[in-house]
């Protein structure tokens, strides 16, 4: 993975992060809620100020991050869009959508277009289950998406 | 909407959630009043012990007798934990109380905290669910100003106060144990039990652990009293169930109806049947830890233990349900991509097996299964079953053996017949011009994204199985039906 480096003033408003939680290693989760919102994801270069401040391994952190879902090392599109495979968006063609999006934006899952616009993910449910299928675009939730409709949406963010 | 009652959605809809005074005005802090001046720990305690009410959060076990449990072990500090991780695909009964009665998870809360001698509450919640945790946030500010939350809540001298802390998108922290290492900031795995964390848990701490539908029902029953809640359901399932009604059905959305409701009444009755007069196949309860109910399940008395004995289970609630279209071992595996993306990886059982069942169910759709295969499925279904270390590794095989067990004729066609009969493996089936429909108006073909597609035209198209991708677009596009699956 290509190095980054991380500007002195990030650094500075990353170790004012960890102070806000007192450095205190059992809200590590929360720092890393608070360092992805700030810088979108959560480079190594990032997680070893973490580590640091927090006075636990490198490892300990990359642990955490590697654990869950929703943290990321890779940096996100602009226009994140998500596809909801919970079983209710399943069994009403999630997948269809999701096939439609792969072909349409020509990138796979958790891979970001060469212009940085979109990146694409799929999630487990944002409990919006009576608006199967769902598709999220940054915040925004488009209900009741059907493959055709896959064409407007993009066109939306295309401007 | 005659079957149901609303117990822990009472409030959902009818109270505006950021405003305290609306959830006082329906009797809202009124149970916790009376609990912290007229009731001893121990007499509370008993109440909910003989409501009978069970933990809603899937494993149903007996909230009073959790509660006593923390009660008893001495320690200096204990804590109340509020499970908000709803990540079970498909339920959504705990955002919706939480978005719209966030007041009666604090009351409940604090309530337990009197009971088991907790100082400290704090809610896991899924960070997915923003506006739930806007409206958590409002809420405790109000309490704290009210002076229900905090130090000398209602000058009594009780102390309590909730923090809330934050999951991070990972199934396996709905289990107890897994839960609190995440909010320690740790990785969510879990660890044998016991330990419970009743006994040990966070920070090595007696921590009582409901879930946000379990902690709903508690003011009622402080106020309405254990009689009246225990006249409710059946004999070992008191009260009611919220469930997430989804997928083919008309009415889609939550239904609180008492234990022992048949599913036909949920589905026909409340849900308004299936989507487009089709016919119901199954519905599939307890998420990816549970199992399908079919036909013959439709009037079996929904409550904890008959759907165990079905081979399902409660889980938090969520009720998909299935029509004539979706194929079971499809959906089989679907569920099994889902373990196997979410199991922790700690114990092999979970993290080995659960991949090789689903390889053996993606062998089976695309059409290159055997009859051995099945038995396999079997076999380590079972093994997983007994040797994995948490609920998820030890339900996980759930949704294969119930298919197996309900839907063993489908299973066959996909191996011995190649078939399947829903028209969802794609692998299975061909899409076919019927030469004596067409009219050659060449549509098919051109919205055919690989152009597989070719024929003269006003003459038969033909479609080029090497290059298809089964998309389905031509069937779409074609006016005349001439393009159908085999």
């Amino acid at each position: 993975m290509a190095k980054i480096k991380l500007s002195e003033k990030k650094i500075q408003e990353l170790k004012d992060v960890c102070k806000t939680f007192h450095n205190d290693k059992g809200e590590l989760i929360n720092i890393l809620h608070k360092a992805q919102s700030l810088f979108g994801y959560l480079p190594a270069e990032l997680q070893e100020v973490i580590a640091k401040e927090l006075n636990v391994s490198v490892a300990h952190v990359y642990g955490v991050v590697t654990f869950y879902s929703f943290f990321t090392m890779q940096p996100k599109g602009k226009h994140p869009v998500s596809i909801c495979l919970g079983t209710a968006c399943y069994v009403r063609g999630s997948e269809k959508v999701l096939e439609e999006f792969k072909r349409q934006l020509n990138i796979q899952v958790g891979q970001t277009t060469a212009d940085g616009k979109f990146s694409l993910s799929c999630l487990r449910c944002v409990g919006a289950c009576g608006l199967a299928p769902v598709v999220l675009v940054g915040e925004k939730v488009y209900g009741r998406v059907a493959p055709d409709g896959v064409s407007d949406i993009i066109a939306e963010y295309n401007i | 909407m005659a079957r149901q009652i609303r117990i822990a959605l009472r409030n959902c809809g009818v109270i505006d959630p950021e405003r305290i005074e609306d959830y006082i005005a329906r009797d809202g802090y009124m149970a916790l009043a009376k609990v912290l001046t007229e009731l001893s720990p121990e007499a509370v305690i008993e109440i909910i012990k003989k409501s009978g009410l069970r933990g809603r959060g899937g494993g149903g076990f007996p909230a009073g007798m959790k509660w006593e449990i923390t009660r008893k072990v001495q320690a200096d500090q204990k804590y109340v934990v509020c499970n908000a991780d709803e990540g079970d695909p498909g339920a959504f009964m705990d955002r919706s109380i939480l978005e719209g009665d966030p007041h009666a998870v604090l009351e409940a809360m604090t309530i337990n905290g009197y009971c088991t001698g907790a100082s400290k509450g704090l809610i896991y919640i899924r960070a997915e669910y923003p506006l739930a945790v806007e409206r958590l946030k409002t809420a405790m500010s109000q309490s704290r100003e009210t002076g229900l939350l905090g130090n000398d809540i209602l000058g009594t001298g009780f102390n309590f106060d909730i923090d809330i802390r934050y999951g991070a998108g990972a199934f396996v922290c709905g289990e107890e144990t897994a839960l609190i290492h995440s909010m320690e900031g740790l990785r969510g795995e879990p660890t044998v039990k016991p330990p419970f964390p009743s006994v040990e848990g966070y920070l090595k701490k007696p921590t009582n652990v409901n879930n946000v539908e379990t902690f709903a029902n508690v003011p009622v029953i402080i106020n309405k009293g254990w009689e009246w809640f225990s006249s409710i359901g059946t004999e070992r399932s008191k009260g009611t169930k919220v469930f997430a009604l989804a997928g083919k059905i008309n009415n889609v959305g939550l239904v609180e109806v008492p234990m022992g409701t048949t599913l036909r009444e949920v589905i026909y009755e409340i849900g308004g049947g299936i989507q487009g007069g089709k016919e119901f196949k199954a519905a599939q309860t307890g998420g990816p830890s549970g199992g399908c109910l079919t036909k013959k399940h439709l009037d079996t008395p929904i409550d904890y233990d008959n759907l165990i004995a079905a081979g399902s289970m409660m889980g938090s609630g969520g009720l998909i349900v299935m029509d004539e279209d979706d194929c079971m071992v499809a959906i089989a595996k679907f569920y099994l991509g889902f373990t196997v993306e979410e199991s922790c990886g700690k114990c092999s059982p979970c993290r080995i097996g659960n991949k090789r069942l689903f390889e053996l169910l993606e062998k089976i759709t695309q059409g290159n299964g055997t009859m051995e295969d099945i038995d396999k499925l079997r076999n380590l279904s079972t093994v997983i079953k007994d040797t994995s270390l948490c609920g998820l590794g030890q339900s996980s095989p759930n949704p294969v053996l119930s298919t197996i067990e309900n839907f063993m004729e489908e299973y066959h066609e996909h191996v011995k017949d190649k078939k399947c009969r829903s028209k969802v493996c794609k692998s299975l089936m061909q899409y076919l011009v019927v030469p004596e429909k067409c009219i050659g108006c060449t549509l098919c073909a051109r919205n055919c994204p690989v152009n597989a597609i070719s024929g003269e035209r006003k003459q038969a198209h033909l479609i080029d199985q090497e290059k298809c991708i089964k998309c389905g677009a031509c069937m779409e596009k074609c006016k005349f039906n001439a393009i159908i699956i085999n």
